[in-house]
């Protein structure tokens, strides 16, 4: 497969997009794209302050490193959630993070749960018997918390988040599949500030997680490749796996079921009666049957159509 | 005569002479849940796998089954 921007050997093919890049095209495309869509979205500008909360996995670090590379003033946090669970996983990650932020000079602010709240994430959950023995709510809980303290704190106008669109495309599923309609109501690229909370954009949000993925290969960014130890067999990994086994069959599915949830969801379509009278029918000439159509309806100019082939 | 593939902790052995995709679709894993790389280097699904290859396969779902 070669790059359709200059014809060498392609390393990535998206086949949503119908397009295949070299790594010299592919890294760019990426940034240019990552800018599109925050301007399309008005995430922020380049006169804003922006906080990236880094995880030290692969999105994170990736919408670190494209939006230094776009030229904007972005800071990293790092959440210190003291998880272990025999592979060291809190302590690599933020490994991984610092070592990021050192070899290109960035500022990350490091924030310890257990030194700040005395409790670590696994702690807090258990004392707390919150999350049916996973710590995953309150793990949750206690991001959302620090991440707003921390840009509020400082001083932030925004935060901004790695979600990809295999994240967002696998909550939008677990919600349809409840129709929890607050949450598709909330669900979006942006989250407007408001009454103490810091605004937060996702500029990652039409991404496939496998783009991403294939960014930090190309651009040599290590991250951590294990995921939360708390994380495996969850719901939306389990739903990610279904979502891709769709898209195997048909590329595009899980972009354009994301993409068709904003749209509609914008134009307020979501959960509101569509009042628009029924269009117009009338009788067939031909059939009788009814039909919006000015003249013949569909079926019967399908036969005239066929039968006239059929002669000519 | 073969081609390796791992993928995590678990290596499969395929015949040399089929693409990448093929390959995938024998030891049952998406191609869209992974990126395969040669000697460091990213390949496509239609690339042909060679006797002696090692392939490692990168998942993209962290944390996922496969």
């Amino acid at each position: 497969m070669k790059c359709k921007k200059c014809g060498i050997k392609a390393s990535v093919n998206m086949r949503q997009h119908k397009l295949a890049l070299c790594k010299e095209h592919y890294l760019e495309w990426m940034p240019e794209q990552t800018e599109r869509f925050i301007k399309k979205y008005e995430m922020f500008t380049h006169y804003e302050k922006i906080l990236v909360a880094v995880s030290g996995g692969k999105d994170s670090l990736g919408l670190w490193d494209i939006l230094v590379r776009l030229g904007y003033q972005a800071d990293g946090l790092y959440l210190g959630l003291g998880i272990d669970e025999g592979i060291n996983y809190s302590h690599e990650s933020q490994r991984l993070a610092q070592k990021y932020a050192d070899e290109h000079n960035l500022k990350l602010h490091v924030v310890d749960v257990e030194k700040t709240y005395g409790q670590s994430i696994p702690m807090l959950a258990e004392k707390s018997h919150r999350g049916y023995g996973k710590p995953c709510a309150v793990c949750g809980l206690a991001k959302r918390h620090e991440m707003n303290r921390i840009a509020r704190d400082l001083g932030y106008d925004v935060l901004a988040t790695g979600h990809n669109l295999d994240d967002e495309a696998a909550v939008l599923f677990g919600n349809t599949l409840s129709w929890a309609s607050e949450f598709l109501l909330r669900q979006g690229p942006v989250l407007p500030s408001s009454d103490g909370l810091a605004r937060k954009v996702k500029p990652l949000c039409r991404f496939y997680e496998r783009e991403m993925t294939a960014y930090c290969l190309l651009q040599g960014i290590e991250y951590i490749y294990e995921e939360c130890p708390f994380a495996e067999g969850s719901q939306s990994i389990y739903y990610k796996e279904l979502l891709n086994q769709l898209e195997t069959a048909r590329p595009g599915a899980k972009l354009t079921f994301y993409l068709r949830f904003l749209e509609t969801r914008k134009t307020g379509e979501l959960f509101i009666e569509n009042n628009v009278e029924r269009a117009h029918l009338h009788a067939c000439p031909k059939c009788g049957q009814p039909t919006s159509t000015d003249d013949l309806c569909s079926f019967c100019r399908m036969i005239a159509k066929v039968n006239a082939e059929v002669e000519a | 005569m073969t081609v390796k593939l791992i993928l995590r902790d678990k290596e499969y052995e395929v015949k040399p002479g089929m693409t990448l995709l093929d390959s995938l679709k024998k030891i049952n894993v998406l191609s869209e849940s992974v990126i395969a790389t040669r000697d460091g280097e990213m390949i496509l699904d239609d690339e042909i796998l060679r006797d002696g290859d090692v392939v490692k396969l990168i998942a993209v779902i962290s944390g996922g089954s496969r």
